[in-house]
């Protein structure tokens, strides 16, 4: 049972209560036939929400504190992993973590942003917000991929790179410009996939792909909705709309020809089910890994560059 | 994320204050000394007493740095089509009608070639006047283009920014104009053209997350304010009051994130010689 349940999500975890409790006098009772009309009852209830979430509502989901996290997925999807530390200039980098695994047979190198789930595991990570050396730490892994010819996936989930102090004294711009810079011409497959929040510079700073994934309710956008809200609008009682007016939901970046495929949650979001949300997106790097096998190195960096140049909307 | 709610304020307020304003007389606002406006040209847009680097534009920039008579312009009319239909207070189209009447520019950079002291350059300038020098779509493809020429014609490649950051406006294809121009500087540098990037009053967000950061040399006009996040942001987020000097050109040489300062009346000499060293 969810312990945080989204106000639009309350009539659907309602009837499941009411259904799992009527189960239990099941037995005893003769009331077979109502569970049957309630469990038809919230399916309908299922798919009259979900498929009608606001771009609001899926930001909701994407945040949802009982979401998949970087490191669930990780051990969903990888074995043998060993997690590796540090950028080997400055310190280690909670908010991103990675290291090598196998995929299948196939070592990769995985990495993402790390959120934490109580106050506590999200001081220690920053809420998933990294400093300069959580971007130089994801570069220095990618770079031994690369050296050892390993495919590279990488999870983006983040509110954003963390505005502070110190980050812009070591170089928080530069950190994540080296990163789209270096990404580029990496010759090896990289897949990204938008696990949660991809909010602006601090997402992209290891988004840089052959391939652009997003789970189906996550969002992407070049600011979060209620910092949109704030500036635009001068208040913040207006990310609903900032929402809508951004275009941020994985539909509206296929639309935009910057995400490739969307990755199918299970029913009521990826929080309802993890292991299932594990499997799915396992599946699915395994099939886009078997494809991106087939390139050579030198035309993997010219797709990716050509990816990139082509994005943006103009008219001469 | 963040560096928008800077770009914001400096339209509204801090932006017209740094304009150069009409009249004969300009005040200095940094030390209040009142120049007079033929002064204030000859002297570069700089104030003859304290130094302090007024906001100027690409037209007047490019007056400064290239020899007269030599820039050709590039993509001159590629304009924005408001691929989101985005609204605010205001329809994004509109905002984009109204600022190009206003500026009598198409997008906040302009890109072309020129000679530099009869060094052929391939050269781009951001405007600040143009929605806070703000990178969409327009910003990222005519930068990427102006790299495409550089590394056809092995020309160096010069670019001046000026902006509070990605485009909010045309959302996510903002942010992958900071992916677009880096990933085509990295093509610039396999091909072993230089590159030099010159940061002016402000350079922040998505332009310093990506082609600013990224010169084979980077530098500076004095006292700029360069970074990731806003002032307000940071101070927002931590609460404290910020460092006197931080974020500013001085602080990046500090930090080891800027070459060096250079002085905008020296900035064309500074470059001819960095160019020479580079290319002879
Ligand atoms: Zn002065």
């Amino acid at each position: 049972m969810a312990k945080v349940v989204l106000e639009f999500e309350k009539p659907i975890i309602e009837l499941e209560q009411k259904i799992e409790e009527m189960r239990k006098y099941a037995d005893n009772l003769d009331i077979v036939d109502e569970i049957e009309i309630l469990e038809k009852k919230v399916d309908q209830l299922r798919t009259s929400i979900y498929s009608n979430l606001t771009r609001w509502q899926r930001v909701q989901l994407a945040r949802h504190p009982e979401r998949p996290y970087t490191s669930d997925y990780i051990h969903m999807i990888v074995d043998d992993f060993v997690e590796l530390h540090g950028d080997r200039t400055f310190g280690d980098d909670k908010a991103i973590v990675g290291g090598f695994g196998r995929l299948d047979k196939e070592t990769v190198l995985i990495l993402g942003h790390q959120k934490g789930r109580d106050t506590k595991s999200n001081l220690y990570r920053n809420f998933g917000m990294p400093n300069p050396e959580g971007y130089r730490k994801a570069l220095r892994l990618m770079k031994l991929a690369a050296k050892f010819h390993k495919p590279i996936i990488t999870l983006l989930d983040t509110p954003g790179a963390f505005p502070g102090i110190e980050a812009e004294e070591r170089g928080q711009a530069e950190a994540i410009a080296r990163n789209l810079f270096e990404m580029s011409h990496l010759p090896v497959p990289i897949i990204v996939v938008v696990i949660g929040e991809g909010a602006s510079g601090g997402a992209l700073g290891i988004g840089v792909g052959n391939r652009i994934l997003m789970f189906e309710n996550s969002w992407y956008s070049v600011i979060a909705p209620e910092s949109c809200s704030s500036i635009l609008w001068r208040s913040w009682d207006y990310k609903e709309q900032a929402a809508e007016a951004l275009k941020l939901t994985a539909p509206d970046l296929v639309e935009q020809g910057i995400v490739d495929r969307i990755v199918p949650e299970p029913q009521g979001g990826a929080h309802r089910n993890p292991d299932e949300a594990g499997s799915i997106l396992k599946k699915i790097l395994l099939e886009e890994l078997r494809t991106l096998k087939k390139v050579k190195p030198e035309k993997l960096i010219e797709q990716r560059i050509e990816k990139f140049s082509k994005m943006g909307a103009w008219k001469e | 994320m963040a560096w928008f709610r800077r770009s914001k304020q400096n339209i509204s307020s801090d932006g017209q204050k740094k304009d150069i304003p009409d009249g004969m007389w300009t005040k200095c606002p940094e030390c209040n000394e009142i120049i007079h406006k033929k002064l204030l040209e000859q002297n570069l847009f700089t104030c003859i007493k304290c130094n302090y680097h007024f906001r100027i534009g690409s037209k007047e920039y490019f007056k400064i740095l290239l020899d007269e008579g030599t820039f050709k312009e590039m993509d001159k009319k590629l304009r924005s089509v408001d691929p989101l239909g985005f609204v605010d207070s205001k329809k994004y189209s509109t905002r984009l009608d109204e600022t190009i009447k206003k500026t009598g520019l198409y997008d906040a950079v302009r890109t072309g070639t020129g000679s530099i002291n009869e060094i052929s350059v391939v050269i781009a300038c951001m405007d600040f006047g143009f929605i806070g020098g703000s990178m969409g779509s327009v910003v990222g493809e005519k930068i990427a283009r102006a790299i495409d020429v550089a590394l056809k014609q092995k020309f160096p490649l010069i670019i001046i920014s000026s902006s509070g950051g990605a485009r909010m406006m045309e959302g996510a294809l903002s942010l992958m104009q900071l992916a677009k121009t880096s990933a085509k500087l990295a093509q610039l540098s396999d091909g072993g053209v230089p590159y030099i990037s010159v940061m002016t009053d402000p350079t922040t967000g998505g332009v310093t997350a990506s082609f600013a950061m990224l010169g084979d040399i980077n530098v500076a006009e004095p006292a700029a304010l360069i970074g990731f996040a806003g002032p307000r942001v940071i101070k927002q987020t931590i609460g404290k009051d910020l460092p006197k000097g931080f974020q500013r050109s001085e602080f990046l040489v500090e930090k080891g994130f800027v070459d060096l300062v250079i002085h905008r009346k020296e900035m064309k000499d500074q470059l001819t010689k960095i160019l020479h060293l580079l290319l002879n």
